[in-house]
């Protein structure tokens, strides 16, 4: 417990840092595009909202640092984040609130097939090295350094544009009306076949690479060897006693990985118009939209720290040694 | 009753032109119910020569030459085994129900994400299909025994023992088939003094209470001549000398076998100056000509960066493979004897 | 200390100098301006436009050209100034141990648990100029983390080597020990850090440029996806627009990773694809059963 209660205590730490970097940036950094903004809408913002960005943004030069930090969190704690410009007149809570769920579920499905895909790939890959898996490295490697957008916009050229096999944007078919119908499901799985196997293509390569050569490493380890002095079968050899023991660095590492995870998903999203958290950061950065940029900021990275979380308690499931028994 | 033969065992790491010969034309043989112990500094390749026999050398090793026999009371009816002819399957079915093997490091060999239990169990599940969960459980509780260890630690994972206890696990697993042989490749070295001999002695008492031949591997000579019935001592791939542990310690035949022997402290008996062997084991990729050993060899004359001496008898038990003790084929005119 | 070029790492040097090359040479050898206007409109790849043309007339093949130098600075310069602070950051904490050690390493976890690319995103656009040198500064002060956890971890293991030990005893200066008897063992890991960092902010700088964080008439690889995606090519079915661009990406990328494999075999040579393991007799290396290939055959 006390390694689950470490971790979390490490998370909110964390979170604190980036609700300070939020808090900090606009009031560090020169010029004053928030105000810009502001008076550009000033005929169309409620009082209520004027005093909300405020806040946000620190323009309220009267105040002193510590009162408006206070007032950021009090704000921050009832969901407050300020007003969308791009989205005028909602709220960023909404819109982030709208387009969180196609995120999580793409990034969420992807993740995990990529991850147990790639794992598989590179168990075999690591212990049957000198085989022809091997041969798979240099092109896993091409395609990690290609970079997921550009990989988005390939698969758009040739299976949107060119074979018409799947659609070239959005969450699902335009007509549709979203809810828990058959149609709509139906739609949205089309909609999120060529993001997700874009996303899956490009992130595969890591998780085999990283296997592979932990498999590597732990295949002349003494108790593989002792393993297979004992006459076991050789998948409860590799299974057991080698993979077992490969997959712990994956699944530390994992938590590292999911910044660039949800970078990668991010700018998927944004290649293919669907409508989740990266299309509309797409649209805030384009508009210049700083309540929303943060609100996504903030959102993300509380996204991520509660991903580590889950990591870390399975982390814990699989490696005895962390766990404390009496 | 011969239980193992090796004959001519030749190893090498990787193939083709660059190949290392680790281990050349090993002759050995185990008797049923001895201990044999295999001497030589780090590198000379007597864990090498262990790990053959039970083909479960890491790549790039590759057997070149040589048969190992098993003469099991099993497989009487239909002569010996030659375990470097077994297909992968029947060398899994072959392997700890005959041999098993104790490893060197004692912290590494038991899986560090499976408890005990789990670990024992494996063995019996691939071996005795039929047993059913509770008769595992209750052959485990009485391997742990054994070894005297309390029942309880079955569910511990290997990071909750210490050293000692985990080497005796591994000893119990080790025993769990009651094979004929038990390799033990450095079973100690990771443990203190007192440890290690608690264990030694204890493997020794099972040994007279189970009946299995004993392959002990250690670069520790005392604790050979101590725990052996018979020593072979291996140098840069070769077998140098083999004789009754006893009989090498009184009068080692082959320079080489007394310089290691002075390298130790004698556990008992009177004090001897330890001398050591000047230099250190030759690079397996540039053997010397000749004796391998002539470089560092005290004794070392005309014929000795020559011919390589063949191992020969001298007397009824023991042989060496020294131009003291043999006539070189082409130079007749060479020394006889000590 | 004797070095042999692997070749994954001879190739990934050989593609990388040739990018070098054209980042230093690159807007002399370009045939056009890549900003300049032409009559041909949207044209595939031909004789007088290599990759052919965008749909206001720009010749892509010049826009690549130039572009690669910015691509190159901000790679290599956010690289280096992320593999400072990683060496400061972590050889100090793996070396002093205890409260430092502690503080700095939560630091340098924060900065590897908060999503890289939404922070990168916010503060390039509080900047009022989104210069290649701001950049890289952004992309540096995010991606300086990983180095530091691995440098950490090595220096932890060398403080407690006996060279170090002995020379600690002899009540040598702090900054003498680490500069003199623990940076030498860690050139490999800043190295491969150091490559690490440079595809890292690589693709970052690609991504704000494709996204138009950063400033859209710096020419780079990701300004022009930018135009590419901005202008409808893919609809078009103009892939002469997008294509170079990423395959130049990817090969770059490959690069650097190929010198990293190399780098990382060097520290660890179990991770070699092939060693001699099989000769011409190509016997199977299976693990667990050591083949057996009786060349001799005096007898059976």
């Amino acid at each position: 417990m006390t390694f689950l209660l470490r971790r979390a205590a490490f998370y909110l730490v964390t979170a604190w840092a980036a609700i300070t970097i939020n808090f900090v940036l606009p009031r560090m950094l020169p010029g004053d595009p928030v105000q810009t903004m502001i008076t550009r809408f000033q005929g169309r913002l409620s009082a209520d909202a004027i005093a909300s960005l405020h806040v946000l943004f620190g323009l309220d030069a009267g105040e002193s640092l510590p009162t408006q930090y206070w007032k950021y969190w009090e704000n921050l704690f009832r969901g407050d984040l300020g007003l969308s410009f791009t989205f005028f007149p909602t709220t960023v809570t909404d819109v982030v609130a709208q387009s969180l769920p196609w995120t999580l579920s793409l990034m969420g499905v992807t993740t995990v097939i990529s991850f147990v895909l790639g794992t598989l790939i590179g168990v075999y890959a690591g212990w049957r090295r000198g085989s022809w898996l091997d041969g798979l490295l240099p092109v896993t490697t091409f395609f990690s350094a290609i970079p997921y957008f550009w990989l988005g916009l390939i698969a758009i050229a040739v299976f949107a544009v060119n074979l018409r096999a799947f659609p070239a944007a959005g969450g699902y078919a335009p007509g549709v009306v979203p809810g828990f119908t058959a149609e709509f499901v139906g739609s949205a799985l089309y909609h999120a076949v060529l993001p997700g196997v874009t996303i899956v293509v490009s992130s595969v390569a890591g998780w085999v690479l990283g296997m592979r050569n932990m498999m590597v490493t732990v295949s002349s380890e003494d108790y593989v060897v002792a393993a297979h002095a004992k006459g076991l079968p050789e998948r409860r050899v590799m299974l057991r006693y080698a993979a077992r023991n490969a997959v712990l660095p994956s699944v530390s590492g994992f938590a590292l990985s999911l910044g660039f995870i949800v970078g990668g998903t991010l700018l998927v999203e944004m290649v293919f118009s669907y409508p989740g958290i990266g299309f509309v950061l797409f649209q805030a950065v384009n508009a210049k939209d700083y309540p929303l940029m943060q609100g996504i900021f903030l959102i993300i990275t509380l996204a991520v720290l509660v991903a580590n979380l889950l990591a870390d308690v399975v982390y814990l499931l699989l490696d005895p040694r962390t766990r404390k028994v009496s | 009753m011969t239980v193992l033969e090796i004959r001519d065992l030749s190893v090498d790491y990787g193939q083709g032109d660059d190949a290392v010969h680790a281990v050349s034309s090993v002759d050995l043989t185990l008797e049923r119910g001895e201990v044999l112990g295999l001497a030589g500094e780090s590198g000379s390749g007597k864990s090498t020569l262990a790990h053959a026999m039970t083909r479960l050398l890491p790549p790039p090793g590759v057997i070149t030459s040589g048969e190992v026999l098993y003469h099991g009371r099993r497989s009487s009816s239909d002569g010996p085994v030659d375990v470097l002819g077994l297909t992968p399957k029947e060398l899994r079915a072959f392997r700890w129900s005959e041999v098993s093997v104790v490893f060197q490091g004692a912290m590494n060999s038991l899986n560090p994400v499976s408890t005990v239990e789990q670990q024992l169990g494996d063995v019996f599940r691939a071996h005795r299909r039929d047993m059913t969960a509770a008769r595992r459980t209750e052959r485990s509780r009485e391997l742990l025994d054994l070894v005297g260890i309390s029942a309880d630690r079955l569910s511990a994972y290997p990071h909750q023992l210490s050293g000692g206890t985990r080497q005796r696990v591994m000893i119990a697993m080790a025993l769990a088939l009651e094979p004929e042989i038990v390799v033990m490749d450095e079973p100690t070295t990771a443990l203190d003094v007192v440890v290690q001999r608690q264990i030694l002695e204890k493997m020794m008492r099972l040994r007279e209470q189970l009946g299995f031949a004993v392959v002990f591997i250690t670069h520790d000579i005392s604790l050979l001549v101590e725990f052996s019935d018979r020593i072979a001592i291996v140098y840069a791939g070769r077998v140098v000398e083999q004789a009754p542990a006893r009989e090498i310690y009184r009068a080692a035949a082959h320079p080489y076998s007394r310089g290691l022997l002075n390298s130790f402290p004698a556990l008992h008996g009177e004090r001897r100056p330890l001398t050591g062997i000047p230099g250190s084991p030759p690079d397996l990729r540039h053997v010397p000509s000749g004796c391998p050993f002539h470089p560092r060899c005290p004794s070392a004359f005309d014929p000795c960066d020559q011919d390589t001496p063949a191992l020969v008898p001298l007397g009824e038990h023991r042989s060496a493979a020294c131009w003291l003790h043999t006539t070189s084929p082409r130079r007749r005119s060479g020394v006889g004897a000590t | 200390m004797r070095f042999r070029v692997n070749p994954k790492t001879g190739t990934g040097l050989g593609v990388l100098g040739f990018f070098v090359l054209i980042a230093a040479i690159g807007p002399w050898i370009a045939p056009y301006d890549p900003s300049a206007m032409g009559p041909d409109l949207l044209r595939p790849p031909s004789m007088r436009h290599p990759f052919g043309t965008t749909q206001t007339g720009q010749d892509v093949f010049s826009q690549i050209l130039v572009g690669t130098r910015g691509v190159l600075v901000v790679g290599l310069v956010a690289g280096l100034i992320a593999t400072v602070l990683s060496v400061v950051v972590g050889v100090t904490a793996g070396f002093l141990g205890g409260t430092a050690d502690e503080v700095l390493s939560a630091l340098s976890n924060v900065f590897l648990v908060v999503p890289a690319l939404p922070l990168i995103i916010i503060v390039v656009s509080f900047l009022p100029d989104a210069s290649d040198l701001v950049i890289a500064l952004a992309i540096s002060a995010t991606g300086w983390a990983w180095g530091a956890r691995v440098l950490r971890a090595q220096t932890l293991s060398l403080r407690q080597r006996d060279h170090v030990e002995a020379a600690r005893a002899t009540g040598e200066h702090t900054w003498r020990l680490i500069v003199f008897e623990v940076m030498p063992n860690l050139t490999a890991v800043i190295a491969s850090g150091f490559v690490g960092t440079v595809i890292f902010a690589v693709l970052s700088e690609i991504t704000l440029s494709f996204i138009g964080v950063a400033n859209i008439s710096n020419w780079n690889w990701g300004t022009v996806l930018f135009w590419a995606q901005n202008n409808q090519a893919l609809a078009q079915g103009a892939w002469w627009w997008f294509v170079p661009a990423g395959l130049s990406i990817a090969l770059l990328g490959t690069a650097l990773s190929l010198i990293n494999f190399g780098i990382d075999e060097f520290v660890n040579p179990r991770l070699r694809t092939s060693g001699r393991v099989r000769g011409e007799k190509g016997a199977r290396t299976r693990a667990g059963f050591t083949p057996v290939v009786r060349t001799g055959g005096d007898r059976s």
